[in-house]
């Protein structure tokens, strides 16, 4: 029986799905609860396919309520457990990631994000940002990836395991459709040889011959103060890692008189405009959150204090400019938004409206 | 002078946290006593997950000396079946009332029970939803007042109290062990729930206990009157005993397949 996946770094062509099925078996995923929907349905198709063959588990459950139920009990039982969803799929599952953020259990999703509201399309949106960043009755301590690159896919599949049982809040991969379906080239590698170590993992319950106290986990509180207490720690921990956590990137930021401000794959379509702004001589810059939760507001404030036009570009109505806005609070820069809930973007777009809107 | 004999707790009870949080006249310490010897019987206690769910069963989260894991409603069942397939050398229980199992969780239970999960389902029928107030449940009785039926439940309106038990035998596959009991005989009762551990242990299929179990602050019954709703009228509804043994023989269609983990 083989047991690592992937050895050393290796080349490939494939698809999104299949990348994070990859990443999931390089990062010693021990058992997937799946339950299908487009468009991240091949993720546990290339899952059950290699599974066995690295004595990993899956079940696939009735529903994602169960999905999410079940890899909360695979991460109390000590397991790399995770699951993946979209759309309508993703709105059942938060009940169980609520359960997570107040239990601090490491469960991980990955989100292919789908049209929305409700059933709307299979194919691609950036939709659903609010609902996996926000979306239990909470507080939202969670940490959420926006991966850009089939590369990128990989690399923050890895990390949300290891940033998962490190910080012990829900975490979240949040893909879209076009990453699960487009294949590009991408460079798979087992951890180690990237020098990244696995966070370990233990169980929370169920460790017969050890001696200790048994664990009570509860999620309900009789009293206010009780929960207030509760919550008041986990939030300082979630404040006080939140540096640590968060991730950026940027593009010819540094004289910027317009930032373009994008996430996921609409990231690659707002620095190829960049590229092209800056081709005709325009100043421009654009400034991507990896980390949607927690968000990069510092870095994104100071870049945002030197402009003189801010552009968010993103494939739902307003879901990543209120993130900016609420980011930017007191800051005078003009926030514009290219808001194009459910469809895809191109850098020929976004230039277009740019000059329509003489951002620049 | 002798002293008075003390009650026996089982082994497994917290000591603790007892007195117990339900109310006085609740059936939950009758069947959670059952539940407590049996897995002293057995012996299981340092590999035993008891898994609670919402509603009146959730006070039972701090109950026993047992990694516990209190969930939400109707969720039980999934996040057991969620410890039980990653580690399967672990001996599951999924403690809920009726909503949880025939309402909100339905669907888990359904599926659990085809799939012939290897966990021990126990759930407690005291024909109301108590914790938010006495509502109707999926399981009372025709005519039965609840906050929700004020007048008496019209089964032409609500249908009929599902029999859970016999929900379950009917879609089991073989190995799967079916019981009623009532805390009217918690000999029987924990004869059952040990039945359906010993089920588990021996990787033969799920097992589903139902308990008849009182409720005399949302039925606002006097002693005589809790006994009498428990051992008279539903038990007239709710037919105690075995419904399904894992020794019978596969019938029809279902052939022998071990379950997962076994």
């Amino acid at each position: 029986m083989a047991t690592r996946p992937v050895t050393g770094e290796q080349r490939a062509f494939m698809t999104g799905n299949e990348v994070v099925a990859w990443a999931a078996l390089a990062a010693g995923a021990d058992i997937m609860y799946g339950y299908p929907i487009t468009p991240q349905n091949e993720i546990m198709h290339y899952w059950t396919r290699m599974a066995p063959k690295y004595e990993r588990g899956f079940l696939q459950t009735e529903d994602e309520i169960a999905a999410g139920f079940a890899t909360v009990g695979g991460v109390l039982a000590g397991k790399r457990a995770f699951t993946a969803t979209a759309g309508p799929g993703n709105v059942l599952m938060q009940e169980a990631m609520a359960m997570a953020e107040m239990m601090r259990l490491p469960t991980v999703v990955v989100v292919t994000q789908r049209g929305g509201p409700s059933t709307a399309t299979v194919i691609y949106s950036q939709q659903e940002l609010n609902l996996t960043c926000f979306g239990g009755n909470g507080e939202g301590l969670r940490i959420v990836y926006s991966p850009a690159s089939h590369d990128e896919l990989f690399l923050y599949t890895i990390k949300a395991f290891n940033s998962a049982w490190k910080y012990r809040f829900p975490t979240f991969v949040l893909g879209d459709g076009y990453q699960s379906k487009m294949r590009e080239p991408v460079t798979i590698f087992d951890p180690e040889a990237r020098g990244i170590t696995m966070e370990p993992c233990r169980p929370m319950v169920g460790l017969p011959g050890e001696k200790r106290d048994p664990a009570h986990l509860r999620n309900t509180y009789n009293l206010e103060d009780e929960l207030y207490e509760v919550l008041t720690a986990a939030i300082k921990e979630y404040e006080a890692i939140s540096p640590r956590v968060v991730e950026w990137d940027t593009y010819a930021v540094d004289d910027a008189d317009l930032l373009i401000i994008a996430h996921g794959v609409v990231s690659r379509a707002a620095r190829a405009a960049v590229v092209s702004l800056r081709e005709g001589g325009f100043k421009a810059g654009y400034f991507r959150p990896v980390t949607l939760r927690p968000f990069p507001e510092e870095t994104l404030r100071s870049l945002a204090a030197r402009a003189r036009n801010l552009l968010v570009v993103e494939s739902a109505y307003g879901q990543l400019k209120r993130l900016v806005q609420v980011s930017l609070y007191g800051l005078e820069t003009p926030v514009t938004g290219y808001l194009r809930p459910g469809m895809g973007i191109t850098p020929e777009e976004i230039v277009e409206f740019i000059h329509a809107k003489e951002l620049i | 002078m002798a002293i008075a004999a003390q009650p026996q707790m089982p082994r497994v009870w917290r000591a603790e946290t007892k007195p117990h949080k339900f109310c006085p006249g609740c059936g939950h310490g009758i069947v959670l006593k059952a539940l407590g010897e049996a897995i002293d019987a057995l012996d299981i206690q340092e590999r035993t997950v008891f898994g609670c769910d919402i509603g009146c069963s959730l006070l039972s989260w701090d109950f026993f000396n047992l990694d516990t894991v209190q969930t939400h409603h109707g969720r039980t069942t999934p996040v057991l079946v969620g410890i039980k397939r990653a580690r399967p050398e672990l001996v599951v229980v999924s403690y809920m009332g009726d909503g949880g199992a025939y309402a909100i969780g339905a669907q888990h239970l359904v599926s659990s029970a085809s799939r012939n999960d290897l966990v021990t389902i126990i759930v407690v029928n005291n024909t109301v939803y108590a914790m938010t107030g006495g509502q109707m449940a999926p399981t009372t009785l025709p005519g039965q007042k609840t906050e929700t039926t004020p007048y008496g439940r019209d089964a032409r309106l609500t249908g009929r109290p599902i029999l859970g038990p016999e929900l379950v035998a009917a879609i089991a596959p073989p190995g799967a062990y079916v019981a009623r009991g009532s805390i009217a005989n918690i000999v029987q009762l924990k004869n059952f729930i040990q039945k359906g551990l010993q089920n588990q242990l021996e990787g033969r299929g799920i097992a589903f206990i139902e308990a008849l179990s009182s409720c005399p602050t949302n039925w606002h019954t006097n002693a005589a009157a809790t006994w009498r709703f428990v051992e008279k009228e539903m038990t007239a509804y709710f037919p105690v005993g075995e419904l399904r043994i894992p020794a019978e023989k596969p019938s029809g269609r279902f052939q022998e397949v071990p379950p997962y983990g076994s």
